[in-house]
């Protein structure tokens, strides 16, 4: 006797059918925007003394979370050794991934870990991190003591490290990897041509078709992630605008896409790319970084990452040197500011169960001992100050000499971290301008566009920036 | 007896539909509720906003390419998918000479179903960066360096897939190459559905057509089809999901995950934007419930200009 007489087999096939097409295509979707329900914040602090300035707890246990991309996390186990030393009962739990907000983003609301290394690719949005409250401000940190040397945290940062991780006028973001951008030759190649590194975009015009009878291509760019070339365009648009200009982007001014010396800028770029300077094809990062290293290409921008990064593919005899980005020559505003700053942001959840011991790591990383395993193990700065001096490297040393000689302000753009719309709109419109698809006045239109829509926007929280 | 049994059911379905309302009916039902608010996703945070997300939605640019975008692939997808597999299907079963033996499929058919069937067996991650490779847009890419070296691409123009938004027929490249590799990948399954379906058709049918004069022609519209139609609706069901779907080749292939500049942006990709890097979980959600309902629509649609009566042999 059938169990159920009324469902005939093609009835259920159908019904199972309808069911599937309804779950299949919306099911991870719909399950990926469930949420949680809140926990509550406990604070477990120990004594507060000048060696323990935020009451770091003994017996108990810090989780660190460190993001395993370009710098690799062997330095971030020497900053547990130096970490573990002073305090010897605390257990550091570290562990490492490339996949950050995939993992961390879901125990934000909940139980997160305790120091979290938001970067790379998989990033949890910083601006909603910090307008959710999901974050810890750390200005504590900047004022604690040193953890080896004279004065306070905050005295042994490298200028720029503070502004950048700071936002609404609080301090969130402790960012350990200080890099330069600009861009990259092969210095024992433009020597043996006699070629000198341009200064302006006169100057480059004037070099490509030198370079281009080699049968090299004089530029290469990453084609597919927007944000590499937006970075040459911003740091023109900079050296030719001036920081005000910047900064009235960012802070969604009226017409700030429209001032003077933005379109000039863009307009360099654009022909750049009319007079077929670029080699063709559509590369990624490092496949069009493995170009230029094979001599397809005698310019690259990209910041001070690129030596670890290529590390094992580098030919021999090739000496990569950076050099400033180019600006237009006599009319800019600012033609010595350097693009630089402080990346690779570290973060303590706001609902961190051990927030004491999670700031004490963090001094321990910006610590004078921490920063110069950092620069050697990375081949990168360190935010704190003096990491590289006993670091023996021709790019290091070069960013180093660019450093020297660079004004106070450093080119700094902010509105990609402010407004997730203005990053999406700029990184297409910068692969659109690099492709030749726009030109740079349309590439101006739209963009202010795209800023008085976010501005227009009442549900999108504003930030400003002053400096 | 009966009440026994309702019992015994219930005793084995009890575990798997709790679980099944709690981890998948539940975040529907969550999900349906946050859709109803601005939750950002990082915190605890919400505020009830009515139905403000779904008014949103008529108004969002990105939505409207996005919708056309995958209605696109609703299209083609199951269309050449089935073309395609139902030719391949034909040939490997009725397609070859005809013999003493009776109706054969194309010399060598056995292997030939291995290989096609083979792309069935590959993750699609793993799809899709193998198709990288072969889509690269430079002369070390598979397709251009071959097309380079027999000179039917020049050196500095290669094809840029992936990268190309101008439009072909008023649709995006890169949508075209994307559907290039959804049915490469999709087929091969489906030829193997329809090769098992075409075997319990019984070979006097087509005996008695031949015999008739029916040439390859009219065996396969006239008979193959027809005695197929089940099959065919089953598998065009199937790959409404995946048209509907598409988020890995997407993801994976297309710059910014949905460009060159939006010009492969499909729901999936829009609603990931919104929730996971705009920060907006609650516009994200209402995304997401519009397209379930779209779904069912669609669903209901299907089911019911597939409905026919079956034939029995």
């Amino acid at each position: 006797m059938p169990v159920t007489p009324e469902l005939d087999r093609r009835t259920l096939l159908r019904r199972a059918a309808a069911a599937g097409l309804l779950v299949t295509p919306a099911a991870g979707l719909l399950s990926a925007c469930a949420g949680s329900t809140p926990s509550q914040n406990n604070a477990n602090t120990g004594e507060k003394s000048n060696d323990n300035p935020f009451g770091v707890q003994e017996n108990s246990a810090v989780k660190v979370v460190i993001f395993n991309g370009g710098l690799g996390d062997a330095w971030a186990k020497e900053d547990q050794a130096i970490f573990t030393a002073k305090h010897q009962s605390v257990t550091v739990n570290m562990s490492s991934t490339q996949k950050i907000k995939t993992e961390e983003q879901p125990k934000m609301a909940t139980t997160p870990s305790d120091v979290v290394m938001n970067s790379g690719a998989d990033m949890m949005d910083i601006s909603t991190l910090v307008n959710e409250g999901a974050i810890e401000p750390l200005d504590d940190l900047l004022a604690a003591p040193a953890w080896d040397g004279a004065g306070t945290v905050a005295d042994s940062l490298l200028p720029g490290t503070v502004a950048d991780g700071s936002f609404q006028g609080k301090f969130y973001v402790v960012n350990i990897a200080y890099t330069v951008w600009g861009n990259w030759y092969n210095s024992a190649l433009f020597s043996k041509q006699g070629w000198e590194p341009p200064k302006t975009f006169d100057d480059f015009f004037a070099l490509a078709p030198k370079i281009k009878a080699t049968g090299m291509a004089p530029y290469v760019y990453d084609a597919v992630h927007g944000y590499y070339p937006r970075w040459a365009l911003m740091a023109t648009i900079w050296k030719s605008a001036g920081k005000q200009a910047v900064i009235d982007i960012d802070n969604l001014k009226e017409n700030a896409w429209r001032a003077e010396g933005v379109l000039s800028a863009l307009q360099a770029w654009e022909k750049l790319v009319k007079d077929k300077l670029v080699l063709p094809g559509k590369l990624d990062h490092t496949q069009s970084q493995q170009a230029w290293l094979d001599g397809k290409a005698a310019f690259i921008q990209v910041g001070t990452w690129l030596k670890n990064e290529m590390a094992a593919t580098i030919p021999p005899g090739f000496e990569m040197k950076i050099s400033d980005y180019w600006g237009l020559g006599a009319t800019d505003k600012a033609p010595n500011d350097v693009y630089a700053g402080a990346g690779e942001g570290i973060v303590v959840p706001s609902k961190a169960p051990n927030k004491a011991a999670a700031k004490e790591f963090l001094r321990a990383v910006l610590s004078k001992a921490g920063s110069a395993k950092f620069a050697e193990l990375t081949k990168s700065l360190a935010s704190t100050s003096g990491s590289g001096d006993n670091v023996q490297d021709s790019a290091l040393a070069s960013a180093n000499e660019l450093m020297k000689n660079a004004p106070k302000d450093l080119v700094s753009v902010k509105f990609w971290n402010f407004y997730a719309d203005l990053d999406k709109e700029s990184q297409n419109l910068s692969e659109e301008l690099m492709a030749g698809r726009i030109t740079a006045a349309q590439f101006v239109d739209k963009m202010q566009a795209a800023a008085d829509k976010v501005a227009k926007d009442s549900s999108i929280t504003k930030q400003t920036r002053d400096a | 007896m009966r009440h026994g049994v309702a019992r015994f059911v219930t005793g084995f379905l009890a575990l798997p539909v709790g679980l099944y309302l709690f981890y998948v009916v539940w975040p529907f039902l969550q999900a349906a509720g946050y859709s109803l608010t601005d939750w950002g996703g990082y915190s605890d945070r919400q505020q009830f906003v009515g139905l403000e997300n779904y008014l949103r939605l008529f108004t969002d640019e990105l939505i409207r390419k996005a919708f056309w975008h995958n209605v696109f692939f609703l299209v083609t997808v199951p269309l050449c998918t089935i073309a395609l597999a139902l030719f391949l299907a034909f040939l490997l079963n009725v397609g070859g000479r005809e013999d003493k033996a009776g109706i054969r499929g194309v010399f060598g058919s056995g292997l030939y179903k291995v290989i096609f069937f083979f792309p069935q067996v590959l993750s699609l991650v793993v799809i899709a960066v193998m198709w990288q490779q072969i889509y690269r847009a430079d002369g070390q890419g598979l397709v251009n360096g071959v097309l380079m070296k027999i000179g039917l691409v020049a050196e500095d123009d290669p094809i840029t897939f992936m990268y190309d938004p101008e439009p072909f027929l008023g649709v995006p490249a890169v949508l075209w190459w994307l559907l290039l590799i959804a049915v490469w990948s999709g087929a091969g399954f489906y030829m193997v559905l329809f090769s098992a379906a075409m075997q319990s058709i019984p070979k006097d049918i087509y005996e008695a057509a031949i015999l008739d004069g029916a040439g390859r022609f009219h065996t396969f519209f006239r008979i193959t089809l027809p005695l197929l139609r089940d099959t065919v609706s089953v598998a065009w069901v199937y790959l409404g999901f995946i048209a509907l779907d598409m988020f890995a080749l997407v993801y994976i292939m297309t710059p910014s995950q949905g460009g060159p500049n939006h010009a492969s942006e499909i729901f999936a990709s829009v609603i990931h934007f919104n929730a996971f890097q705009k920060g907006q979980f609650g516009y994200a959600c209402a995304i997401a419930v519009a397209l379930a309902i779209f779904t069912i629509l669609l669903a209901a649609f299907q089911l019911k200009i597939t409905r026919r009566e079956r034939i029995e042999y």
